[in-house]
């Protein structure tokens, strides 16, 4: 039976980010023929239309209202409740971002639904819909489904491939006018402070080259970004690096900091704490390099080099160097 | 001021897991305080220390979650509550949520706090729902807090970045790691925590229909990942040892 689905797009600095149009994937799944509308909030959302029909959106609702430019809870409820009320979906999808993650639940309890949070994979299964995830930090995963009302699900970064872009396909466009009076938002964003370095997004990057405390200092992780360079890799750290204080908290890859799933992790110097795992041991390829042969990193990796990381990073630069310089 | 915090117990961040009958075995297993729950737990215990008040500490679980009440206490938590879960058949968050906002309209607060998520489950839903159910604010992975009459200034973990939100009491916020260092419990703390106020509650005592409290999601298998194969670990000098995993990572993984 076809189901109509409703995206919520995460866009970053009037960007969308990939969640979104891996959400787009996993709603024709769910959609079944049925239509699909995305709903984007903020005054810049009509340049993000044609991106969102070329990877599978039928219908886009723009809500321009500026005070959605930037995120707040009471703002993106209220807009996000309306655009529901107009769409009256089957299954609701959005990214387990800051976004999404933030009010999804609220949501939730307002339409008095269930949530399944934090989804690897979704599937149809004899006409059922199902989500499957992780728990206790990916030691071991449940399989989900709802048992009526509306769907409602948040997804994990990188883990349903978005579908190819068919840049044949176009969208409707619809406008919504939603009324967000001052009074109605209790909660004031008094200022965003940046800490994430431009460039590629964590949570989102195909490799990921991620230093902890093992590289003593915040110069140590120049070798790591000079094989991160080589590669087009983000530079991702342990919490150890960042309470050292050898980078920022922006760079923190785990349960407290961001959970990734890049197709290669190169750990150098990172021990592999149950927290740090939680939030890369889905990576489709682990390389740990690590002095100590007994660090549990070597537990999760597919390729392990035991050895100082300041001899083999630059090593390993100077390899991938020539290879790519080959093809 | 009157604090609340809803906390859970769960396992210890290092068990193994094992599924047994197609659940996750309790079997031998050692319980904590979810560890973003202590950050809450701690930060409610200066607010009072600061504000003066009340703080006191809500779970939903079985007989062994007092434990996790009585650790609070130790730290310095003043009362407690426990709903007793066993008559509660496969609930999910909107479960938890409904049973916590109908304990919660009962009592006068100033301020909730809770962990962002817990370590077993992972779902981060119960605070933001919670605030929903009560009507109002929710601040989630705060890592700094201050109140100041009713005016409260937070800071707020966004995937990194640092947002600086001002917001009024009541309000609901969960706590991001970062926010403080939990206390351990003193000896006479330890002590005077068995002596402290705990109430205990059935869901029968709640005002509150049984199908409201039912699980809306239901889960069809529990399972552990795949056994990942043992881990190449080369052998070598390292120049030779960087050369063949290039090439592995090319020819093998092909990744690269
Ligand atoms: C509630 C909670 C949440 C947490 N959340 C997170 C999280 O999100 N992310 C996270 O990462 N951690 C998190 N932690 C912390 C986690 O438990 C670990 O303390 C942390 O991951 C350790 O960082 P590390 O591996 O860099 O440091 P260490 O454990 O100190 O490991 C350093 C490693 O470097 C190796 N090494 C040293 N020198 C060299 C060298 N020259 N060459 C090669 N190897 C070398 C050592 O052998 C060692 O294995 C959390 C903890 C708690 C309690």
């Amino acid at each position: 039976m076809s189901k109509n689905v409703l995206v919520l797009a995460d866009v970053r600095d009037g960007e969308l980010r990939n969640v979104t149009l891996e959400c787009l994937a996993a709603g024709t799944t769910a959609a079944e023929g049925g239509t699909i509308t995305v709903a984007v909030f903020g005054s810049n959302g009509k340049d993000l239309v044609e991106k969102l029909a070329h990877f599978g959106a039928d219908q886009v609702l723009l809500v321009t209202n500026s005070e959605l430019d930037q995120y707040s809870t009471d703002a993106f409820f209220q807009a996000f409740k309306a655009v529901i009320d107009k769409v009256n979906p089957d299954v609701i999808l959005t990214g387990h971002t800051a976004v999404g993650r933030d009010v999804s639940p609220r949501i939730a309890a307002r339409l008095d639904i269930g949530m399944v949070s934090d989804c690897t994979a979704v599937a149809l299964t004899e006409g059922r819909l199902t989500f499957t995830r992780p728990i206790y930090a990916g030691k071991a995963f449940v399989k989900k489904a709802f048992k009526e009302g509306a769907v409602l699900a948040t997804l994990r970064p990188n883990n349903i491939p978005a579908l190819e872009k068919d840049t044949g396909l176009s969208a409707t466009v619809e406008e919504l006018t939603v009324e967000l009076p001052a009074d109605s938002i209790r909660t004031l964003v008094k200022e965003l402070v940046r800490k994430a370095s431009e460039g590629v997004d964590l949570s989102e990057a195909r490799i990921i080259v991620s230093g902890g405390r093992g590289v003593k200092s915040s110069e140590g992780f120049k070798p790591l970004q000079e094989l991160a360079d080589v590669l087009g890799a983000a530079v991702g750290a342990s919490r150890g690096a960042c309470d050292a204080d050898y980078c920022d908290y922006a760079l923190q890859i785990g349960q407290t900091g961001k959970v990734v799933t890049p197709d290669l992790y190169i750990a150098c110097g990172i021990s592999g704490a149950i927290q740090h795992l939680a939030g890369m041991s889905n990576s489709k390829v682990i390389v740990a390099i690590n002095k100590d042969p007994e660090a549990s990193i070597f537990s999760v990796a597919d390729y392990g080099i035991v050895g100082d990381l300041f001899e083999v990073v630059p090593m390993l630069t100077e390899e991938f160097k020539k290879l790519l310089a080959e093809s | 001021m009157n604090i609340l915090v809803c906390l859970k117990q769960t396992f210890d961040t290092e068990e193994r897991i094992a599924i047994e009958d197609g659940q996750i075995s309790e079997e031998g297993v050692e319980f904590v305080v979810n560890p973003y729950d202590e950050y809450a737990v701690e930060e409610a215990i200066r607010l009072r220390d600061e504000h003066g008040g009340e703080v006191t500490v809500i779970t939903i679980g079985p007989e062994r979650a007092e434990q996790a009440i009585r650790t609070a206490m130790a730290m310095g938590a003043d009362k407690g509550i426990i709903v007793d879960d066993e008559d509660l058949e496969a609930p999910d968050e909107n479960s938890i949520a409904k049973i916590l906002a109908s304990v919660i309209n009962d009592l006068e607060y100033d301020i909730i706090l809770g962990g962002y998520m817990a370590v077993d489950d992972g779902s981060a839903q119960v605070g933001p729902r919670l605030a929903e159910l009560l009507d109002i604010p929710h601040i989630a992975t705060i890592t700094k807090l201050t109140v100041d009459g009713d005016t409260v200034e937070v800071e707020k973990d966004v995937e990194g970045d640092i947002e600086y939100i001002q917001s009024k009491l009541p309000l609901l916020v969960t706590a991001q790691q970062g926010l403080n260092e939990p206390r351990y419990p003193s000896l006479p703390g330890i002590m005077k925590a068995k002596k402290k106020p705990l109430e205990r509650m059935d869901i029968e005592d709640l005002d509150i229909d049984e199908d409201e409290l039912e699980g809306r999601t239901e889960t069809l298998e529990t399972y552990l990942p795949p056994a990942k194969e043992a881990g190449k670990i080369l052998e070598g000098d390292l120049d030779v040892q960087a050369k063949e995993l290039v090439q592995l990572l090319r020819s093998e993984a092909k990744v690269i």
